[in-house]
């Protein structure tokens, strides 16, 4: 088995520096780095089969129609869709989230009906469900958390309820790092006639997922989080529910005939990928998931736990540090760590970081709703990925043990 | 980059100085101002009469940057003149922005100078500048 830091240099940017200092990578919930493969399936697209798909009848678009749906068939096989017609490509999980929101929420949710979505959403998962609400005069409601940051039981009991008519979770907080118990979620809305809408950014790069073993009528990420270029994402569906919806944008690619004043869609699943689609993405994309089945989630979970492991016990040493998520009494946590140091704002910590070499994120993480009810203002979060080593771990708590010196305080 | 120069002592003491922190009695503008990226805001409140700052004061939160830029601020202005206030803030964001460079020319923001070095971190000038514009801002209306 290959040693954490020989795959280290498959990622070429790992190897930079960050003002002076070796890069000490640890936003990886935000965006992961591209290993050479990906990099080189993008390059090879573009320098050697560039063309449109789906719509020249010679040889090179031929070879970019093969390249994007083989994309389909692979991401498919990824997450256990049923049929590749269900995999819709889009720009990132927002957007996918959204077509979902404008094209099945605005058909099926009514006046009074009721929308339940968790605190712990990302603004993605939660913006549009409130436009949603809003146009359709409908009710959002949260599940708000326990105590020790896992969703609240009671809550997934008495919210979903039969006014409901969507559940939209993310099966891991982007914040919290805690996974929710996604497939019970679905059941419960199930029995009362709701649909689910999984959010799985923060999971898919962490964790194998089968779509159809949780039962999620719609499931959505990026590929950017999961070693893929930014700009292509993906939307899993039902295929009774695709077929039923009217599509989200409109125009070329995505008709089977028009007419001066009629259009017939085309079927699924073009029906949903309006335009010129992300080709040289969907190749990033199938170079990401052969590196990533070929390092097995098995590994990729080890290693970020290991990392949790290493690194929780020293920040809990350390007085001035406050964590948010931590105290999970399930096992569920994943390789996110958000975090405060007391009397220091979390910009002012990443800009001391950022000096040390060390990559975090400061801010409401896209999450205010979140932040407000956790009743913080803002955090700073460390997230780990497979190329992550205690080394690494090790720079950013010394880089930690400086901030309040460099405060004056 | 070099921490010392951003994080000096009196940026520091200056970010924890809560003297300007507080709520006016009789404010005649109130102005918020918010920095959607990071989630910081703060109210800035200004006691004008007679085309004349008498009295201003801020709550609300943030980094140490933007606490000490506004409480330096509120120094700057209280008890100057409205188009004063508009002049130093031109200044202050002039400065941020590297469009004035003099030091001659930027004198008048007496302590505010300290937060120069600024310019030289793209990620962070929205912080110092925060207040300065909620400021401008609320002038405008008057």
């Amino acid at each position: 088995m290959r040693e954490v830091k020989d795959f280290h240099g498959d990622f070429p940017l790992l190897a930079n520096t960050m003002n002076g200092k070796p890069l000490v990578y640890l936003d990886n919930g935000a965006t992961t780095q591209k290993p050479e493969s990906v990099i080189q399936a993008m390059c090879g697209y573009y320098g050697g089969c560039n063309a449109n798909p789906h719509r020249g009848a010679y040889a090179l678009s031929v070879q970019a129609t093969d390249i994007y749906e083989n994309a389909r068939v692979r991401t498919q096989k990824f997450i256990n869709a049923p049929k590749p017609s269900e995999i819709i490509f889009t720009k990132n999980a927002t957007e996918s989230l959204n077509l979902i929101a404008y094209s099945y929420g605005l058909t099926n949710v009514k006046a009074g009906d009721e929308i339940v979505i968790t605190i712990a959403e990302h603004h993605s998962n939660l913006v549009p469900w409130q436009q949603v609400a809003q146009a359709k005069g409908a009710v959002l409601k949260y599940i708000y958390l326990e105590d020790d940051g896992n969703l609240s039981q009671q809550d997934i009991e008495e919210k979903i309820t039969e006014k409901t008519k969507i559940v939209a979770v993310t099966q891991v907080s982007n914040v919290l790092g805690l996974v929710n118990p996604v497939t019970e979620i679905a059941k419960k809305a199930h029995s009362v006639g709701a649909i689910i809408v999984v959010d799985g950014s923060q999971s898919v790069p962490h964790m194998a997922v089968d779509v159809q073993a949780m039962d999620a009528d719609f499931f959505a990420f990026s590929g950017h989080k999961l070693l893929s270029p930014m700009g292509i994402g993906v939307l899993y569906g039902k295929e009774k529910l695709l077929d039923a919806m009217p599509p989200f944008l409109t125009g070329g690619d995505m008709i089977e005939y028009v007419t001066e004043q009629h259009t017939d869609f085309a079927e699924l699943p073009a029906k949903f990928e309006a335009g010129t689609q992300n080709v040289g993405g969907a190749a990033g994309l199938t170079a990401a998931i052969d590196y990533l089945e070929n390092f097995t989630f098995e590994r990729i979970e080890s290693i970020e736990k290991e990392l949790l492991d290493y690194a929780l016990p020293q920040l809990r040493e350390l007085p001035y540090i406050e964590l948010y998520g931590c105290d999970t009494r399930k096992d569920n946590k994943t390789g996110i760590i958000t975090f405060n140091v007391k009397d220091v704002h979390p910009h002012d910590v990443s800009t001391i970081l950022d000096t040390e070499g060390v990559a975090v994120r400061a801010g409401h993480h896209c999450a205010q709703p979140l932040m407000k009810y956790l009743q913080q203002n803002a955090t700073c979060r460390a997230s780990f990925y497979l190329y992550n080593t205690k080394k690494d771990i090790d720079c950013w708590i010394a880089a930690l043990k400086k901030v309040r010196t460099v405060m004056h305080l | 980059m070099n921490l010392e120069s951003i994080y000096t002592e009196l940026i520091a003491e200056q970010s924890r100085n809560t003297a300007n922190k507080h709520h006016l009695v009789a404010p005649t503008v109130t102005s918020q101002g918010h920095n959607p990226s990071c989630g910081d805001e703060i109210t800035l409140e200004l006691e004008i009469a007679d085309g004349k700052i008498k009295d201003a004061s801020f709550t609300g939160v943030g980094c140490a940057i933007s606490q000490a830029s506004t409480s330096m601020m509120i120094d700057l202005i209280k008890g100057e003149s409205v188009e004063k206030a508009k002049h130093l803030a031109e200044l202050f964001i002039g400065m941020i922005k590297r469009e004035i460079t003099d030091d001659e020319a930027l004198e008048e923001l007496d302590e505010a100078i300290a937060l120069k070095n600024i310019s030289n971190m793209p990620a962070r000038v929205k912080c110092a500048v925060l207040s300065w514009h909620t400021l401008d801002s609320a002038l405008k209306e008057k």
